[in-house]
This record gives structure tokens, sequence and C-alpha cells, in this order.
């Protein structure tokens, strides 16, 4: 292995364009509380890094393993709420967040493993099925039991002062840009959400992701290879929840707010989905292509769509302006995520590596 | 055991299945699990009729959902989509007859129900029709693609709900011969309810009639053991695909109309959230089997009423407790089809 790309574990993009594309990417994020000062850009930016990890860790169980789970934005809620209510309950300290990811994470990992262990023995249907099933019913239970969870408001809570916007390190004259708590607490962000992601590749192209390969390609020949299907499909579906754990924690941390509508509401279930598809499944790129055009779209596509809407509406034509609205973004969504998975199951990832990988 | 000894019987032309009839009694044990804790036997009653009346009408929209898994192996995420479709059709006829549904005769009332069951059986089935042959014939065999492109399907559909007739709550009130209730004794049964209960026992049954006592219902449960061998037998099993798909969405615009009525209101979210009730009966009672939804169903159902009586926050997560229990009995559900 070359030692040049030692950080991509021996998995380039093998696309000169692609690879193009991912740099653009990635120096866009590492500079863009300079590059794109202000707080929308800035959120926008902090939203594609941890779109980026979460859907890098649904496609470790989508792309690779061949599993679809519908309980994923279940263990990013873990994460959050974790982290939300150690730091509503005590205060803001530091402990308080490393107590929220002692409990979540491993809560997360316990879940993730009671439901493989439960669903996975039988067929992957019975694992989309139950996984659906019981993150529903985990969105009920945070949103019912209010005296942990806030319930539907949930929690808005303070971070560390060293994480706050009022804490300027250096002021605005210096730079141009003023770097303060919130550049710290993007650089937080933007930094783990970058380790995760290079951790699950690294693992997706570990002896342990190859058997999940064989695995997604032919189970009974791996089973008859002598692994066994369960053992390494419920410990995907475990390290995958850990990471979609640790995503939500910073994602709490980036919003200092967390409630069912950013945490666990199915809409971001579906946007993962999207997500990876459009990317392409089960090459780890995909979901840094897939996040940051799926985020941008969704911040400055919607715009466009009420645009589009209301100049329908004036020009008085029938239901145009009812299916241009900016709320039935999702239709948009449904019918693109429908159309890649019939022609482009290889998403934007495989179509750049030209099909030859 | 009995299997091989009935083979040896040279009259018997075909072993006879063993009989497993443990399931059937879980609702009842359930039920009467449940009456020591009920202060009074009326209570008891009503919560036993909503319980069952709901059942039923779970077990109608789930029902199309198993078999069609059960013969197609095609886990159609878009189910709840034809259940919201059937109830949005169903208000497309009502609302108009809104003074026969308001009328005081069980005549003019029934003047406007059945023709709305009708559209929304018939529009459901030919929308079935339609996403069979365009959306899932292309992805057969590929269930990854399939959870995928329905779960797509279902996104789209919802939407399209929304665009047509806007995100508000529409209101769909029972006709006047349905409402009110019978008094038993102390105890209160609504006349819908009791409606319910008896659709859901013909729909039931006459599915059992069609499945054991008629060539297709052979068919079908033959595709269900092997798709292949119906095939090479000379049946053209894509017209039993297409034929149990439409019934399958048929009943799910049936049941849909059925829940919109007891709710007296329809929404597009309504798909969405019946759907993960579906699926967990469909999986306590054994992806694929007609007998195990029903008594799924039934479970369901009575678990989520009792609880909801007895300990209101328990009703949250009945469902999926009720799921575990039965799955760590039997891991693939009550009656597991054999050959999958």
């Amino acid at each position: 292995m070359m030692p040049r790309v030692m950080p991509l574990s021996g998995d380039p993009p093998r696309s000169r364009v692609l690879a193009v594309v991912l740099i653009v990417i990635m120096v866009g994020l590492a500079f863009a509380p300079f590059l794109f000062p202000g707080a929308k850009p800035l959120n926008v930016a902090a939203k594609v890094c941890i779109f980026i990890a979460l859907a890098a860790s649904y496609d470790l169980l989508l792309g690779y393993t061949g599993v679809v789970s519908f309980a994923h934005t279940m263990f990013y809620g873990v994460g959050s709420y974790g982290v939300a209510i150690a730091l509503y309950s005590l205060g803001a300290r530091w402990d308080a967040i490393g107590l929220g990811l002692a409990i979540a994470l491993p809560l997360a990992a316990l879940l993730a493993f009671a439901i493989g262990l439960f669903s996975l023995r039988v067929q992957t249907i019975f694992f989309a099925m139950i996984t659906l099933a019981v993150a529903s019913a985990f969105l009920v239970l945070a949103s019912q039991l209010s005296w942990l969870t806030g319930g539907e408001d949930g929690r808005s809570f303070r971070v560390p002062e060293l994480l706050q916007p009022g804490t300027v390190f250096v002021p605005r004259d210096v730079l141009g840009v003023a770097v303060t708590g919130r550049t710290l607490t993007y650089y937080l962000v933007f930094v783990s959400c970058a380790l995760l992601f290079l951790l699950l590749l690294r693992v997706v192209n570990s002896p342990f992701g190859r058997v999940l390969q064989a695995i997604r390609e032919n189970p009974f020949r791996a089973e008859a290879l002598g692994y066994r299907i369960v053992i390494h499909r419920t410990l995907a579906n475990v390290l995958a929840a850990v990471v979609a754990a640790a995503v939500g924690a910073l994602n709490a941390l980036w919003l200092r707010y967390t409630g069912p509508d950013t945490a666990l509401s199915f809409n971001i279930m579906l946007d993962i989905l999207l997500i990876v598809v459009i990317g392409g499944m089960g090459t780890m790129y995909g979901a840094i292509i897939g996040g940051t055009l799926f985020v941008l779209a969704q911040n400055y596509l919607q715009a466009l769509m009420g645009t589009v809407s209301t100049a329908a509406g004036e020009a008085g034509l029938p239901l145009l302006p009812s299916l241009f609205h900016p709320d039935r973004w999702l239709l948009w969504l449904g019918i693109l995520f429908i159309a890649s998975v019939y022609f482009f199951p290889s998403g934007i990832v495989g179509k750049l590596r030209g099909g030859s990988g | 055991m009995s299997a091989q000894d009935s083979a040896t019987d040279a009259s018997a032309a075909l072993p006879k299945a063993r009989r497993d009839f443990l399931p059937l009694l879980l609702p009842v044990a359930l039920g009467l699990a449940a009456l020591p804790f009920i202060p009074s036997s009326s209570t008891w009653v009503t919560l036993t009729i909503a319980g069952l009346a709901m059942g039923m009408m779970i077990f109608i929209m789930a029902s199309g959902l198993t078999l069609i898994f059960g013969l197609m192996d095609v886990l159609n995420f878009g189910h709840g989509a034809f259940i919201a479709i059937g109830a949005y059709l169903a208000t497309l006829v009502l609302l108009p007859l809104g003074g026969w549904m308001q009328a005081d005769s069980i005549w003019l009332n029934l003047a406007a129900v059945v023709p709305a069951v009708i559209v929304a059986m018939a529009g459901t089935a030919v929308l079935g029709l339609a996403f069979e042959r365009v959306v899932i014939a292309p992805v057969y065999g590929q269930h990854l693609k399939q959870i995928l492109i329905t779960m797509g399907g279902m996104i789209v559909a919802e939407q399209i709900l929304y665009a047509l007739f806007g995100p508000q709550q529409i209101p769909l009130p029972l006709p006047t011969s349905l409402r009110g209730s019978f008094q038993i004794g102390e105890a209160a049964i609504e006349k819908y309810r009791v409606v319910c209960v008896v659709a859901g026992l013909v729909v039931f049954l006459s599915m059992l009639a069609i499945l054991n006592r008629t060539r297709i219902g052979l068919l079908i449960r033959a595709g269900v053991e092997n798709t292949e061998m119906v095939e090479a037998l000379g049946y053209r099993i894509t017209r039993l695909f297409v034929g149990v798909f439409m019934a399958g969405s048929a009943l799910a615009g049936l049941g849909g109309v059925m829940w919109g009525l007891y709710r007296e209101q329809v929404n597009a979210a309504m798909g969405g959230e019946l759907l993960v009730l579906v699926f967990i009966v469909v999986i306590i009672g054994g992806l694929g089997s007609v007998t195990g939804c029903f008594i799924g169903a039934l479970l369901v159902a009575l678990a989520t009423n009792y609880a909801g009586f007895l300990v209101p926050k328990l009703a949250l997560v009945t469902d999926i407790a009720l799921m575990v229990a039965v799955l760590l009995w039997r891991p693939r559900g009550l009656y597991p089809v054999t050959s999958r």
C-alpha cells in the first residue's frame, strides 16, 4: 500500500473527476468559516459535514452489508438526546458531554445489537420491517416522555463556554472574519466527522468489510466458507449505530437544541436513504457527494421551488403551484429516488468511475 | 410423524398437514387475562368489542400485504399509500353525497356508502395493477431494490395526495344509521364497531374459502409454496401475481375507507402511520400467512385497547412488546410459511 493513500485505507476515489470534486468539497468544508462567512452558510457547511458522516455510516449497512434499516435516525437520536439531556440537566460542562456520550454510545450499541440478533437471523426483509416498527415506537416514546426529553418541544441547552458564539478568540478586524466559539464548534464537527468517515473507510476495506461484501453478494456462499452471517451483519449494525449516535451528538452540540424534528423524524431517515442511493451505494465517497448535493439543494433549491410555484400561480396554471410548493420538496426527491434506484443503481460515484470498478 | 403415518395409508391421497391450534387460543387467552384487571365486566365487553373492531380493520389492510408477500415474495412498503388513497377516493364520493349520509334512512345511507366502497376498492385495484406492472415488475427477486422502490413509491404517493387535497384533515362523518350504540346490559356497543367486526369476519372467511375451496386459491397456495413448479405446470404465474396484487391493493383501499369512517377523518399521513401497525401484525402472524395475520391483528388491537384503558402510557409500546414476545416464542411468527 502506498504511504500517501494510507488515510484512505487503500481505497482511493479511482476517478480523476471524482477526486477533483472531493478535493473541492473538502477544501470548501475545511475553510468554510473563512470562505463563506455568515451564519447561514456556516450552518449549511456544518449540516453537510454531519450528513456526510451519517450517510457514510448508513452506507456501511445499505451499500456494504446489503441490509435496509429504517432505524438509523433512532441511533442518531439516541446520540443527540444523550448529549442534550446531559447538558440540560447538568449545565454547560465538558464532563456533561462526556457523560452523555458515555451513556448514549453504549445504549445505541446495545439497541443495535438486540435488534440485529433478533431480526437479522431470518431475513433482511424482516430487519427492514422490524427497524421501521422499533424506530416509530422510539419516536413516539421520545415525544411522549416529556419529563426526560422535553416532548415535542425538545430540549434547548447551553454548551460549554469555549463553544459559545459569544466567546471571541480572534476579533473581526484581524482576519476579516471573527473567530469565535462557533468557529471552534464548527471545527469540532468537521474534524470529528472527517475522522469518523476515515474510520468507516478503514472498516469497509478491512477483512471484516470484505466479509460483509461477500455476504451481500452471496450469503449462502459466505456461510459455506465459514463466516457467520448473523454475527457479521449484527456487528455492522452495531458499528453503524455507534457512529450514527456520535454524529447525533455532534449535531446536538452544533444546534444547541435536540427535538423530535431535528433528531428522530422519519424525514431524516429518508434524507439519508436518498443521499446514499444518489451518491452511490457501497462506495463511501457517495456519501460525500450525495450529502453535499443534498444539503445544498435542500437549502437553496427549495427557495427556487417557491419562486416557480408563485410564478405558476400568477400565470394561472392549474395544479402546478401545489406541485412546486416548497412543502412538496419530498415529492421530487421521491421521484428522483425511484429513478436513481432504477437507472443509476451505482449512483453518481459509480457513474464517474465509469462502471470500471 | 402424522404425515408419515397417513402417507403409508393407501386410501389417503395426500398427507394431512398437522393442525396447529395454539395460536388461535392466544386472543381468547389475552381477553380472559385482561378480565380480572378491568373493574367492571361491561367495560371489558366494550373494550373487547372495540379491540375486535380495530383488529378486523387492521386485518383487512394487512391481509393484502401478507398475501402479496406470500405469493410474490414482494414486501410492498407502498401498501400504506393504497390505504390512504382508498380513504381519499371514498371522500370524493361521500362528501358530495353528504345529504344522503346525514339522512335518517338506512337506504339513503347505504346508497352513499356502497358506491364509496366500490369506488375505493376499484380505484386502488387499478392503481395496484399499474403499480405492479410499472414499479414492481422490474425488480422481482431483488429485495433490496424492492424495499427502496416501494418506499419511494409510498413517499411520492403521499406527497401527491398532499398536493391534490392539501395538508388539512378532511372530516368524514359516519352515516346516521351507523351512529350511536346498542345497549346490552350495562355495556354500550357502538354500531359501527359491530359492522366492522362483521365485515372483517366476512373478508376473513371468504378469503379462507377462496384459498381453500377454489381452483384459483389452489394455484395461489401452490404459488406460495413453489412458484417455479406452478409455472412449470403451465400456469401463467404473472396473471396470478397481477390478480393477487390487485386484490391486495383493493383490500388496502377497503381498510382505508373503514379506518377513515372509524376515525371520521382522513389525512395523507394515515398511510404511513398504519403501515407500521400493519407490518407489526404481519410479522406477528408470520410473513405470508392469512390466518396468522388475522390472529396477529386481533392480538395487537386487543392489547392496545386493554393497555390504553389500564396503563395509557404503556399503550405506546404494547405493539412492539407483543411482537417481541411472539418472536421469542416463534422466531418466524405464529404461522411461518414453510417455503421461505
